[in-house]
C-alpha cells in the first residue's frame, strides 16, 4: 500500500515539464546526469536539483555504475500514480460517452 | 470513438480534453440547458440528478444535485459564473455542498470548433496542490467513497 505523502510527492514530482521530460528519456534506458541535461538549457546543479525530487518520489533511483551514477527510472510508483488518474478518466469517460449517445440523438432531431 | 485526456497542466490543476463528433452549438446546449445536463453529468452507475439548475449569466448561479438512487445518500454542488461567452467558454466557481477538500475551485470550460466536430476542455484550478490531488485521488469531483468503491469493483471485474 502506498502512504498519501508519497502519493503527494509522485504528484509534485510530476507536475514540472522538465520533471517529465526527464522521466521520458529516462524511459528509453540508463542516462548519466550530463546526459540528462543536454537537451535542456540548464545547468547540471539545476537538473540534479529535479533529478533529486524525482528520487525523493521514488520515481528513478541510482543506477548500477557508481562512477557515472546514471539514473534509471523507477516503474512501479509512476504506475500507481498513473491509475489514480485512470480511476478519474474513467468516471468522465463514463460521463462522456452518455454525452455522445445525446448529441446523436440532438442531431437526429435537428 | 474519441477518448477522454486527463493532465496535470500545474500543481493546482487537472485538466480534461475530449473531442466531440457533434457541432459547437449542440455540446454547448447539453452542457447549459438543465433538461439536457441531468441526462448525463451523473457519475458513477446508480447515480440520478434530481436537481440541476442553471442562471447562465456573469455573477448568476448554478446548482447541480445527485442522489443514489439504491442507499438515498444524496451530494450537491454549485458556484457562480464569473465569465459566459455563448457556444465558447465559461468560467464559474465551484464547491460541493458537503465538501471532502478545502476551498473553492474555478473551472474554465473551452469549446472550439474543428471541422464537423468540437473539442472540449475544462480546467479546474484549486485552492492548493494538496487539494487538487486529493481530488485526483478520489477519482471524481464528488466525494462518495462508497460509490467509488462500487465503481472500482465493476471496472475491476
Amino acid at each position: 500500500m502506498q502512504s498519501t505523502a508519497r502519493l503527494d510527492r509522485i504528484f509534485a514530482a510530476l507536475a514540472d515539464p522538465t520533471r517529465r521530460a526527464i522521466l521520458a528519456r529516462l524511459a528509453g534506458g540508463e542516462r548519466s546526469v550530463m546526459e540528462l541535461a543536454e537537451p535542456f538549457d540548464m545547468s547540471q546543479p539545476a537538473i540534479s536539483k529535479h533529478l533529486k525530487v524525482l528520487e525523493r518520489a521514488g520515481l528513478i533511483s541510482g543506477g548500477r555504475d557508481r562512477q557515472r551514477r546514471p539514473r534509471k527510472i523507477e516503474p512501479k510508483p509512476l504506475a500507481q500514480a498513473t491509475k489514480w488518474l485512470e480511476r478519474y478518466r474513467k468516471l468522465w469517460e463514463g460521463n462522456y460517452q452518455r454525452l455522445d449517445a445525446l448529441l446523436e440523438e440532438l442531431k437526429e432531431k435537428e | 470513438m474519441s477518448t477522454l485526456k486527463v493532465t496535470t497542466p500545474s500543481d493546482r490543476e487537472i485538466a480534461l480534453t475530449r473531442e466531440f463528433n457533434a457541432p459547437r452549438q449542440l455540446v454547448w446546449d447539453a452542457h447549459t440547458k438543465p433538461e439536457l445536463v441531468k441526462k448525463w453529468l451523473l457519475g458513477p452507475p446508480g447515480w440520478s440528478m434530481p436537481v440541476c439548475k442553471i442562471d447562465l449569466r456573469v455573477g448568476g448561479t448554478y446548482r447541480f444535485e445527485w442522489r443514489n438512487d439504491a442507499d438515498g445518500t444524496t451530494m450537491a454542488m454549485g458556484g457562480t459564473y464569473k465569465e459566459v461567452k455563448p457556444i465558447e467558454r465559461i468560467v464559474q466557481t465551484e464547491k460541493f455542498d458537503d465538501p471532502w477538500y478545502e476551498g473553492e475551485a474555478v473551472s474554465t470550460f473551452t469549446l472550439r470548433e474543428q471541422g464537423i466536430k468540437t473539442i472540449l476542455t475544462t480546467t479546474v484550478r484549486y485552492a492548493s496542490k494538496a487539494v487538487r490531488d486529493s481530488v485526483i485521488k478520489s477519482g471524481m469531483t464528488t466525494g462518495v467513497e462508497q460509490s467509488f468503491d462500487r465503481l472500482e469493483k465493476e471496472l475491476l471485474s
